[in-house]
């Protein structure tokens, strides 16, 4: 192919904008690259930038302001065998910096074609993220107030694999372009250029001025030696590669036949290391071993490893609606701060309710029936009180056999888990 | 019988496998986090992709890219990622782009609370986008349906082109409960139409469809762009092509309203209350209505699973005989406004909540008997 330019989208840019020049050396990459049009997509954002997927012959994916990198992600994940280049101006830039930051610490197989002018020339001659503090821009003073950010600085600090800085109307840009296309990683491309129909009627940019400051920002240009590393879509597959283990859905048979199923509400009141969670995940085990329908929420703070652990768990033979405890048939108090975090349902508890307490912690007056016990007494740990309780539940059959309760921590846990558990049950029995 | 035990948002995502759902990608956010934690652990041996965004934009961004090169994408997020998915939404939805979009909801506005419910964006999720297209959003009562809507919201994306919402609840996706998957009929999957032909244009659609799909990377060119465009998928100031491209961007979805509807109704003989909820309320409203039965004062109640859009002809035939309506909602009022729009002239009643907990079968009876 001698160009990809689409004849029927001919270039609209403001005469001697340096957009027409890049457009011309991007095609000129292309064919000198000879890449395959249905395996090479062009994607933009909004700007003048943001016209240059319409004036090729190849895929293309046209987005919203700065998120190019994006949509060029998704692209190159989806089809690894995609040529994805982006074109993005200095708007882009600013509005998408957290992307470009992102593409540069990934290092996925992209290319990014940085066209700076130094304005936004699509909504007046605004200032952008690399206006110079005293260019005389279509914001008043407000870029004297600010300082320009060099992309290939932070592309570099960021960790992108390849950078380079090259004028607009430089002759070598379409090998420039080749060599970040062919570049196996996050390359980026700074192109200098001047936006005719803003900025440079106000200050004074040639392509001399141009040049010189390539001259006076010099980057080492290229490949970025210290920042070398896999390819991240290469990387990711070798790790997810690794990964062959497709998780079950857990399910449970029901193996028990319950004599007189009954609904049970219950509430486990602990703390963080109780492992309130567990025996709460139990208790719904044994449950549906028991062929009951069961629910589970439980509570606890952000801060995983300190405050309230509580559980709230429906037990029903029928469907379970409301997923909520309006009246307790069993609480398990382990800890003063659970009992503080539902404080409010110990003056309504019923008569039958059965409240396991253990002995060091206070709860509020109640007519429930009371249990105490000391867990100290049996030599078990705290964190241990939580599964040690169910072991009381079943002794005192409140809840289930512990036949029941033996088979759903053999369905919670590994054997050598298991043969602990079951040995602390068997402190109480 | 064996039962599943899981959360509503690992039903959520085996739903989204089931669906054959190849690429995730989102940000992590309470109570949506597990959905994303599930996908990663499923997508990886069955070669699909999950990847962490920078940020919910940029996750909306990659699902859009991996969508145009022709896979299935799933994202999950909660209120203050909707408000951040909102650009991308938009583009999805103007340049039919397929997604599947779980919303678990928390309670807003903003930050508000990460680990407590409500259903805060039901208009949000509809009206959260520029231009005013419809969107469909599907809403779960349990895990079961979060699995069973998962995989209708896969079919409707592929289907009609468009991003789907599942809005989901902080008290369904982090609630963990038994099922029972073998109970009922899975819908049959749908994939989105290919191109068959040696001219694709990439917009050229019938008046009520969406276009034909072929992917970006495929042997055809493809254009995709998020400006007004034409067939062509080229920037268009034509007025008659907007008006065009805009008309069958609502006709594609409200034609299809019939097959989009999607509800439960438990309708008694000889009541005069009917109770319309969706989402983890109709639970309540479940047991309510089955104590009121037993009190001897039956209702009839009907809960929707589609939300948008409005299924307009279910609620207005069912409602036909009834003297009185009562909306139920997890917010202090936002589909009660579609629900009066469509039965105007009735007696409607209200109960809405929005302080963290769910509304209770005690309320809910309260509501019906003080009338």
């Amino acid at each position: 192919m001698n160009s990809f330019l689409n004849t029927d989208r001919p270039q609209v840019f403001c005469p001697g904008c340096t957009h027409e020049r890049i457009t011309r050396g991007l095609d000129n990459t292309l064919v000198n690259l000879n890449l395959d049009a249905d395996k090479t997509v062009i994607v933009t954002d909004i700007g003048c930038s943001g016209l240059f997927d319409t004036f090729f012959n190849v895929h293309a994916l046209h987005g919203v302001h700065g998120r190019a990198l994006t949509y060029a992600a998704g692209l190159k994940l989806a089809d690894p065998t995609l040529n994805v280049i982006v074109t993005m101006g200095d708007g882009g830039l600013g509005i998408g910096g957290a992307h470009v930051l992102a593409a540069c610490r990934k290092n996925l197989d992209l290319t990014l074609i940085i066209l700076n002018n130094f304005n936004f020339g699509m909504t007046g001659g605004q200032y952008s993220s690399t206006t110079p503090s005293d260019a005389v821009v279509g914001s008043e003073f407000l870029n004297q107030a600010e300082i320009p950010i060099d992309i290939c600085k932070i592309a570099k600090s960021a960790g992108a694999t390849y950078v380079s800085k090259c004028a607009g109307h430089d002759p070598a840009l379409a090998d420039e372009l080749a060599k970040a296309i062919t570049h196996k990683g996050f390359a980026v491309v700074e192109t200098l250029g001047m936006c005719t129909g803003r900025y440079t009627k106000h200050n004074k940019l040639t392509p001399k001025v141009i040049d010189q400051m390539i001259v006076d920002q010099p980057i080492e240009g290229g490949v970025v030696k210290e920042n070398q590393r896999p390819e991240y879509g290469k990387l990711y597959r070798e790790l997810a590669k690794e990964k062959t283990q497709f998780p079950q859905t857990l399910t449970i048979e029901k193996s028990f036949n319950l004599t007189t199923p009954q609904r049970q509400e219950i509430v486990i009141l602990g703390s963080a290391g109780m492992r309130i969670v567990t025996a709460g995940d139990i208790v719904c085990h044994a449950g549906m071993s028991a062929g009951m329908n069961v629910s589970i929420k439980n509570d606890y703070n952000i801060t995983v490893l300190r405050g309230q652990s509580v559980s709230e768990i429906l037990l029903s033979p029928e469907k379970i609606g409301y997923t909520g405890i309006e009246s307790p048939t069993l609480v398990m108090a382990l800890s003063l701060e659970g009992v503080q975090r539902r404080e409010k349902i110990f003056k309504n508890l019923k008569p039958s309710t059965f409240v396991l307490k253990e002995k060091s912690v206070a709860i509020p007056e109640t007519r429930a029936r009371v249990f105490e016990i000391d867990f100290k007494k049996f030599k078990i740990r705290k964190q241990d009180w939580a599964l040690a309780s169910l072991g009381v539940l079943a002794k005192e059959k409140v809840l289930f056999s512990k036949e029941i309760l033996s088979f759903a921590l053999k369905t919670r846990f590994n054997e050598k888990v298991y043969t602990l558990a079951m040995e602390t049950i068997e402190k109480i029995y | 019988m064996a039962l599943s035990f899981m959360e509503g948002n690992e039903a959520l995502a085996r739903g989204a496998m089931a669906a054959g759902c190849n690429f995730f990608a989102g940000y992590p956010i309470t109570p949506a986090t597990t959905i994303f934690s599930n996908m990663l652990k499923m997508l990886p041996p069955t070669g699909g992709i999950c990847i962490q965004g920078e940020d919910e934009i940029a996750s909306m961004g990659y699902c859009i890219g991996a969508a145009m090169a022709g896979k299935k994408v799933l994202t999950a997020t909660s209120g203050p990622g909707i408000s951040l998915y909102s650009e991308q939404v938009s583009f999805a939805i103007g340049s039919e782009i397929p997604l599947v979009i779980a919303d678990v909801q928390r309670l807003g506005p903003s930050t508000g609370s990460a680990t407590r419910g409500a259903d805060s964006d039901i208009q949000f999720l509809r009206w959260g986008a520029t231009a005013g297209v419809p969107v469909i959003v599907l809403a779960p009562k349990d895990a079961l349906d979060c699995y069973i809507l998962t995989i209708h919201a896969f079919n409707y994306a592929e289907q009609f082109r468009c991003p789907v919402f599942i809005a989901s609840n902080k008290e369904i996706g982090m609630t963990k409960e038994s099922f029972d998957l073998n109970s009922v009929t899975l819908p049959s999957l749908v994939e989105r139409t290919p191109y068959k032909g040696d001219n694709y244009i990439p917009f050229k659609a019938d008046p009520d469809k969406a276009p034909p799909f072929l992917p970006i990377g495929g042997k055809t060119l493809v254009r995709q762009t998020s400006s007004t465009h034409g067939p062509d998928g080229y920037i268009t100031i034509d007025p008659e092509i907007i008006a065009a491209n805009q008309q069958r961007l609502r006709t594609k979805l409200h034609a299809a309203r019939q097959q989009l509807s999607l509800y439960e109704k438990n309708l008694i003989p000889e009541t005069d209350t009917l109770i319309i909820s969706y989402g983890i309320t109709s639970r309540a409203v479940e047991d309510a209505a089955k104590i009121l039965a037993q009190k001897g004062q039956p209702i009839s109640t009907l809960s929707l699973k589609t939300l948008w859009p409005v299924p307009e002809q279910v609620i207005l035939k069912t409602a036909a005989n009834f003297k009185r309506v009562v909306v139920i909602e997890m917010n202090l009022g936002q589909y009660i406004n579609e629900i009066r729009r469509i039965l105007g002239g009735k007696k409607i009643d209200f109960y809405g909540q929005m302080n963290g907990v769910m509304i209770t079968p005690g309320k809910i009876m309260e509501v019906i008997e003080n009338e």
